[in-house]
């Protein structure tokens, strides 16, 4: 690592490296995929662009994604199928269903404990030593809506990563991506303008969902949220957000209804409708974070009357969260251990020791088994991958075959060296066999550049093989020593200096 | 007092404590328990009787009264005692320490859930509500703001590759899905929600909390018992843990569970 000249360590620590390392291992799992698609079993998956997929399938869901929900599972595989199907028209509707459904799974990582992904990465120290560290991510979350269904939301690291680098403030993100699409549109160019509506509208969803997390906990307890200032300023804020964003997408709207009401073009036409599509949804979804933000003035007020009202000083008592949850939540996890165990057999009561009796016994054994309900443990599916071929030769008997055409003097016939080989071992001539044959026309190039000192020859001269198990030409095999002083240059034969020439 | 009556003396306080090792049971519910019960308040001999006699089989009695019945815990390594070992056992996926400590930190969560502010704790006659979403929406929030703290302080966020059990609770928390669906279709219990829903299922076996509905995944309400059990004994015994830890928190009387903003120390109060 370091140099005697060079004593300082060779790189401190770069946030920047980690933060591109990270954004580069979440498409690693795009990547991944078409990697992995040639070991499909049901089907030749080979036409499918499997990373294409996982695009759309993130679009898909993070288009979806709105103020309550997500998507739901079998709607965003629904919507994918247009985009498979695209790949092979000709192949069934029932095997794109499978595609997609394979991809949406694979996008959750389906079958490890996680549902995620981990990816390591090394970066230098604080201390400038290399340290390797792991990086979990996901890309699509399963999360449980109201109402108990499961539905999926795309997370950050996808949404920054693989829908845009939208790591930005996203109130300026927005204003420049309006301002941008207002150009385009101008200018008329739709197809453009397509793009940059679809990035709005992706801000759009994100900011919706920064203020869903926010109202969320404001819901949850009113003592968790400073209304004084924070709440209120963000409500303001997003209100503004609002308003003019209300005014701006109306704005294109017409512009953009003209547009579509004039053209001539079916293919522009088409674009213009769209993106009359496009920024319909938006203003949707503005109206639909308004509703909410108006009524989470309303549920604070109805939570403070309930929860206002309740309790009265006591004697001082642990404060749960803050001198237990809390701490706990801060500590590494072998240190958490004893604290957590201590509170668990504290708090979880008393064991009666249970004896087994005989009469219980057989009812015990006689009794059908209980329904878990719905916790059990899943089954993964696993992906398998074939095992790669088992090797036809032991090491010794590479090592025998080795030591027969290592041939120092004179060069020997090929029929010798099998019958010696048979000899040693039966098995043996077969691996002897091959490597004269591959003697024949050997790799000079690449012996040249491993740095060897001698290469193995064959050269025909005529002579017929006879021999039981072989037939061919009975090879004179020899070693031939490669000038090491010509290394560097261009191998050619001048440079062999053979030991005999047959 | 005769022998005769000194044996029957035992054979009550025994009777005491057997029905305190019936959680589900109340003294209301039972004639026998509810007399008991009422001469452990009047009879002082009665009652050191019952003590000497939980202590030689390794119980604490942590509260006696009508509400509550008898209360009882375990002292450490008692027969009596639930080990967290035992109780996450079946969890086999991963790493031991990491299931341990999400199991156990399920129980600490819903009891911070259920008893909000330390008045609750101290107020005998309060009744907590808790729901599963609840607990782990709390969670999620408690360990997001902590990232975003880790973030603010820029420390080496991810954890080193061969030192997983120097890893943070709360990133171990936050990597764990917080639900999925098995291939049948049913949630999968390695999930922040299954950890959450098997200790509030746990605890109601246990006779601390009765459920209500089934709204947010299951909504329950505490039992007086809970409340004794875990004021007396859980949060103390954890409390000293970690002041063996040198983990001293302070908080304002009014409780600490009461802020979003990321930046604020006073959530964790660390």
């Amino acid at each position: 690592m370091t140099s005697p000249d060079d004593s300082e360590p060779i790189a401190i620590y770069d946030e920047g490296l980690a933060r591109r390392l990270k954004a580069l291992a979440c498409t690693a799992p795009l990547h991944d995929l078409d990697g992995r698609k040639m070991r499909l079993e049901w089907c030749d998956a080979a036409v499918y662009q499997m990373a294409e997929i996982a695009l759309q399938a993130i679009d898909q869901v993070a288009i979806a994604m709105d103020f309550d929900r997500g998507a739901d599972h079998e709607d965003v595989v629904r919507r994918l199928l247009p985009f498979v199907a695209a790949h092979a028209p000709e192949r069934d509707g029932a095997e794109h269903a499978r595609i997609a459904r394979w991809v949406v799974d694979n996008l959750i990582n389906v079958g490890s404990s996680d549902r995620g992904f981990r990816a390591l990465y090394g970066i230098f120290g604080v201390s400038g030593s290399y340290e390797r560290r792991v990086f979990d991510f996901r890309l699509l979350i399963e999360l449980a809506g109201p109402d108990g269904d499961i539905y999926l939301r795309v997370s950050d690291e996808a949404i920054n990563v693989l829908v845009g680098a939208l790591d930005t403030d996203v109130e300026s993100a927005q204003i420049a991506a309006e301002v941008k699409l207002e150009n385009l549109i101008r200018r008329g160019r739709l197809s453009d303008a397509q793009v940059a509506a679809q990035q709005a509208r992706y801000r759009t969803v994100q900011y919706a969902e920064t203020l869903r997390r926010k109202l969320e906990a404001t819901c949850r307890d009113v003592r968790a949220v400073d209304w004084e200032h924070e709440v209120p300023d963000l409500i303001d804020e997003a209100l503004t957000h609002i308003t003019e964003r209300y005014r701006a997408e109306n704005a294109i709207l017409t512009n953009i209804t003209q547009a579509r009401d004039e053209a001539e073009d079916p293919g522009r036409k088409r674009k213009a409708a769209d993106l009359v599509l496009i920024v319909e949804d938006c203003i949707r979804r503005h109206t639909q974070l308004q509703a909410r933000l108006q009524g989470a003035g309303r549920t604070f007020r109805a939570e403070q009357d309930r929860q206002q009202f309740s309790g009265h000083a006591q004697c001082a008592a642990i404060d749960l969260f803050g001198h237990l949850l809390a701490p706990v939540l801060g500590l590494p996890v072998a240190d958490a251990v004893t604290p957590i165990s201590a509170f668990f057999s504290g708090g979880s009561g008393v064991r009666p020791v249970r004896l087994p009796r005989l009469v219980r016994l057989v009812e015990q054994l006689l009794t059908v088994p209980q329904d878990k309900g719905h916790l059990l443990d899943e089954v993964p599916v696993p992906e398998l991958a074939p095992l790669p071929d088992p090797d036809a030769f032991s090491g010794e008997q590479w090592d025998l075959a080795s030591a027969l055409v290592d041939l120092e003097e004179a060069p020997r016939r090929l029929s010798g060296l099998l019958a010696e080989a048979r000899d040693l071992d039966p098995d043996l001539p077969f691996l002897v066999a091959l490597r004269v044959m591959y003697a024949i026309a050997p790799e000079i190039g690449v012996a040249v550049r491993q740095h060897d000192e001698v290469i193995l020859l064959a050269v025909d001269d005529g002579t017929p093989l006879l021999d039981p198990q072989f037939g061919g030409s009975d090879v004179l095999v020899a070693v031939a020593r490669l000038d090491t002083s010509a290394r560097g240059t261009a191998p050619n034969y001048e440079h062999l200096h053979r030991d005999e020439v047959a | 007092m005769s022998a005769v009556d000194a044996m029957e003396q035992v054979t009550d306080a025994a009777r005491l404590i057997a029905f305190g090792l019936r959680p589900k049971l109340i003294p209301s519910r039972d004639l026998c328990y509810s007399e008991l019960v009422k001469r452990f308040a009047e009879d002082a001999d009665f009652r050191s009787l019952v003590e000497s006699v939980a202590e030689g089989l390794g119980i604490a009695v942590l509260g006696v009264s009508a509400r509550t019945g008898m209360v009882l815990g375990p002292v450490e390594d008692s027969v009596f005692e639930q080990k967290l070992d035992d109780y996450a056992r079946r969890a086999i996926l991963g790493d031991r320490h990491q299931e341990r400590v999400l199991h156990g930190l399920a129980h600490i969560a819903v009891a911070a859930l259920a008893f909000p502010r330390p008045d609750d704790l101290a107020a005998d006659t309060y009744i907590g509500r808790v729901s599963a979403e609840q607990v782990g929406s709390v969670m999620r929030e408690a360990c997001k703001m902590l990232s975003a703290k880790a973030v603010a302080a820029e420390e080496a966020g991810d954890p080193l590759e061969e030192a997983p059990e120097l890893e943070r609770v709360w990133r171990v928390y936050l990597r764990r899905p917080e639900t999925a669906l098995t291939k049948d279709g049913r949630p999968a219990p390695s999930t922040t929600q299954g950890i959450i829903t098997k200790a509030l299922r746990f605890l109601v076996d246990q006779g601390f909390l009765a459920k209500v509905n089934d709204d947010d995944g299951g909504t329950y309400r505490t039992t007086p018992r809970y409340q004794v059990q875990v004021r007396e004994l859980a949060a103390e015994r954890a409390f000293t843990e970690l002041l063996a830890l040198n983990v001293i928190t302070v908080t304002d009387p009014g409780g600490s569970l009461h802020t979003v903003s990321a930046a604020s120390p006073e959530v964790t109060g660390v």
